[in-house]
Order: C-alpha cells, then structure tokens, then sequence
C-alpha cells in the first residue's frame, strides 16, 4: 500500500510539472510549483516510510517551511513591486469585464 | 519570470536523486529550492522583468554550449558506474571514514564528522566564501538612506500592512516554530541529518518571511543590521578560534583531539562549536544579502511612487 | 486482532489520500482556467495530505516519529490554505478575472 500511494504522488507530480510547463499565466506556474512542493511533502514522508528511515521526516518538516516561505516570496516579488493596492486594481478589473 | 518556477521545479526534483543522501537532501530543500529562489526574484524584481533584446550571433554561443556539453557528457564515461564497489570513491576514504570514525570522533552522522572533523580546513574554506559574498554584497549594495525617504517608506508600507491579513497571522504563528526548528537542527546534527548550514538558511528564511510581510522598516527595527553584520564576522571568527585554540593547545590547526583530555569529548566540543559558528555565519550572511536586495527594492518602488 | 484492524485502516487512508491526490492531479490538467485548478490544488491538498499522513501514523507505534508526523500534518493544515488564500488574492489583484459563462459575465464581475 505504502509503494501504491508513493506511485500515485509520482504520477500526481509528474502531472503538476506538466502543468507548471505549459501554464498559461505566471500564476498557473505558481499554483504547479505550490502543489509540486506539497506532494513532495508526502513524497519525502511515504518514502520514509517505504526505506525504513524515519528520519527523512525532517527533511519534510524543512520542505514544507520552506515551500511556504517561497511561494509567498514569490507572490511578493511577482508583481515586481509586492501586492498592488486592491483599489486601483478593482476599477480596471471592472473596466475589463 | 517563467523559467525560474521552471528551475524551481528542477532544483526541487533533483532532491529525489540525492535522495539516499540525506544530508545532501537537506541542504537542497532549504537552499536550493527556498532561497535561491527567493534572490533570483528579487534580482529580477529590482533589473526589471523585460530584456532589451540585444542583438548578436546567437549561433556561436549555442555551438559553444553544445561543444561544452558533448565534452561533459564524453568525460562522464570515464567514471566509475553508479554505485560501483570499485569506484575510487569506495576504496580510499571511504571505509576509514565509516569505519573508524564512530571511535575517532564519536558522533552518530557521519556526515557530520567528515565535514567538520575530517574535512574541517575545507569547511572553513567554505564559511570564508560565504563570508566574502556577504562582504560583497554590502560593499556594492548598500548606501545611506535618507531619513525622509525612510518615513515616506514606511507610510507607504503601512498601507499595504493593511491588506494581507491572513498570510500575515499564519506567519506569525509559524514563525517561532521555523526558529525553533532551525535550533533544532542546528543541535542535532550530531545525530541526524542536520548542521549549521541547513540550519543557518532556515533561521534566515524565518526573518525574511518576517521581512516580506511586515516590510523592511519594521523588520529592521526588529534586527538590528550592525549588529547582524558584528554576528557575521564572530561565526567566521569562532570557527577560526577554534582552529587557532587547538594549535595553542599543541595540536595542528583545526584538530579538536587537544580541545579536551580526552579526545573523542573534545572531537565533540570541537565540532559543535564550530557548527555554531557555520550556523551563525551563514544565518546572518543569507539576512544581511536579502536585507540589501529588499531595501533597494523599497528605494526603487518610492522612487516610481514619487514619479507617478 | 489490534494490528490487523491498524493495518486496515491504515492502508484505507493511504488509499483514499492517493485517490485524492490524483483526482487533484487530473483536476489541474483538466479544468478549464486558474481559479478552477485552484480548487482543485487546494481542497484536495488538504484532505489527501491529512488522509496520507494518517495513514502512516497508523503505522508507526514509534512516539517521536507519531509526533513529527503530527507537526507535518499541522503545519500542511496551516499553510495549504494560507497559499491558496494569497495566490487567489495575488491572482485577482493582478487582474486576471475567472472565467464564466456569457450571460454571468455582462453583469459584472461579483468577486465574493
């Protein structure tokens, strides 16, 4: 059962970075990369498990920390100037609809 | 823009390849995948996110990197095969340094003992370049602020305090725990996979999530910068202390065996105190780096602010 | 007795978080813009990291590895929904409007 499910995530992940490659917008690649780093959370522990080294869950600990930090780095400094004012950003969203 | 989530992605699954190692695993995750990343968007977050296109012989260049590549890939036939007992690797180092190094260090990571204890000279090498790239950065990024641009900075930065409220209680909760695992690291690289790298990266990574989301001003009223850079300088130094104490002790230069009577406890005093001083060094290097990116950011933000 | 019905139960949540996982996965190929594979990403993030991370805890009689796992678990639990949060607002600030159906979008968009 532990193989089966570190297959699924393989296949899961492999299914991520597809979508993280063709990606229409940046925030579709942010969104693959964010799942990307929360299946490899899973990865690392299942696989732990499977070679019989517990301590791989740290690594998992640090994965998942870290994974959390980048994304919101990257939410950060995508716009290249931190997260636009909601204001200004409304009214040219309603202008577009 | 796009291909940095790509090289993410590459970075975080050539983890799996070093996957048994799990030492090298560590250091990938919390480098490789969280603060390169990080640097390389806020350089491109300060150059701007368009190229001009330059217009040259775009041929030479990819025949230059073919010819490059070819030459890699023809001297990797020459190498051992994966995981071959009679690999150079195997024989020499090797079965001294798994075998004896229980007794000679006593410390449960091996890792560990060949990075600090076997390799030490290499190590400080390593501590010293890190240092020097700290050094660097402050020499060609830092600048004066001026008080005024620092008030207009931080009213433009309250406004934005005022959104973000979710990510911005989440992280407060985290952040202790971040700390708290990074000591945790830091202190059980004795026994698994751990050391003051990894450790020094995520303290670091806790202050920049504190950084990018309280905004510069704030976080650097928390930190103090003279005080990180004096902290920079005593990790490298206390490295080096140890070394220079060990040869007033009548050793070599970095041999922790005279640190003590006995030499497998000194081998241990030895090693963790200089993976305190990686620790601090390289926690401190990683701030001071984001902190002089971040605050050039701030500059050039008040400075479209101001023409608009 | 004990260790026969652990094991079962065990091996339900590892199956139910790897069925999870992967209906996500098709999810964010399949659906049709970002705030659809968002749902997809987001909800079932959470449930199958929960259910995965159950399973192996089911496993283990270990203390310190029951405990690691459960800090894995409360953080995925914080941060899964957080992310989510902040690239849907990220997302939205940035212009980048959902995609509905004809009829919905003369009216306006109604951002809730």
């Amino acid at each position: 059962m532990l193989i089966a499910a570190t297959i699924a995530i393989l296949v899961v992940m492999a299914l991520t970075i597809v979508r993280g490659c063709m990606g229409p917008t940046l925030y579709d690649r942010i969104l693959a990369v964010n799942m990307f780093g929360t299946k490899t959370v899973l990865l690392i522990s299942l696989l732990g498990f499977v070679m019989g080294r517990p301590e791989f869950l740290d690594i998992a600990i640090v994965y998942a920390l870290i994974n959390f930090i980048s994304v919101i780095g990257v939410l950060r400094f995508s716009d290249s100037f931190g997260f636009k004012p909601p204001h200004q950003d409304k009214a040219s969203g309603e202008k577009g609809s | 823009m796009a291909m940095l989530s790509g090289i993410y992605g590459l970075l975080s699954a050539s983890l799996f390849v070093t996957m048994d190692a799990v030492d090298v695993a560590f250091t990938e995750a919390s480098i490789g995948a969280g603060i390169s990343t990080l640097l390389m968007l806020t350089t491109i977050a300060m150059t701007g996110r368009t190229e001009h296109s330059v217009r040259h012989k775009p041929l030479l260049a990819l025949a230059v990197v073919f010819v490059t590549g070819a030459l890699l890939i023809y001297a990797t036939l020459d190498m051992p095969y994966f995981g071959d007992v009679m690999a150079p690797a195997n024989l020499h180092v090797m079965p001294r340094y798994i075998q004896d190094s229980m007794a000679e260090i006593g410390v449960d990571n091996i890792v560990t003992s060949v990075l600090a204890s076997y390799r030490a000279f290499d190590t400080f090498g390593e501590v010293v370049v890190i240092f020097t790239a700290g050094i660097g950065v402050l020499a060609l990024l830092s600048f004066a602020r001026r008080p005024e641009d620092d008030a207009e900075i931080s009213s433009d930065n309250i406004s934005m305090h005022e959104q973000n409220l979710i990510v911005r209680i989440v992280s407060k909760i985290l952040i202790p725990f971040i700390l708290l695992f990074a000591l945790y690291v830091q202190f059980h690289g004795d026994f698994g996979p751990g050391g003051g790298f990894q450790a020094g990266v995520i303290f670091a990574a806790a202050i920049i999530l504190y950084a990018m989301l309280f905004g510069m001003s704030v976080a650097r009223r928390a930190i103090n910068q003279t005080f990180v850079q004096l902290f920079a300088a005593v990790g490298v130094l206390l490295y080096g202390m140890v070394g220079v104490v060990s040869m007033l002790n009548g050793g070599n230069f970095l041999d922790y065996n005279v640190l003590s009577e006995d030499p497998v406890a000194g081998q241990h005093l030895g090693i963790l105190i200089i993976e305190l001083g990686v620790g601090i060094a390289v926690a401190t290097v990683v701030i001071i780096i984001f902190f002089n990116f971040a605050d050039r950011i701030d500059i050039l933000k008040h400075k479209v602010n101001k023409k608009l | 007795m004990m260790d026969i019905a652990l094991n079962i139960s065990s091996a339900i949540c590892l199956f139910l978080g790897s069925f999870l996982c992967l209906s996500g996965g098709v999810g964010i190929i399949r659906f049709p813009d970002f705030y659809t594979r968002m749902h997809a990403a987001g909800v079932t993030d959470t449930l199958a990291a929960s259910m995965i991370l159950i399973g192996l805890m089911l496993q283990n009689p270990d203390a310190i590895v029951i405990s690691k796992l459960v800090m894995i678990l409360l953080m995925t639990l914080f941060i899964s929904p957080t992310t989510s949060h902040a690239m849907a607002k990220a997302a939205m600030n940035s212009g980048l409007l959902p995609l509905l159906d004809k009829k919905e979008n003369k009216d306006g968009v109604k951002s809730s």
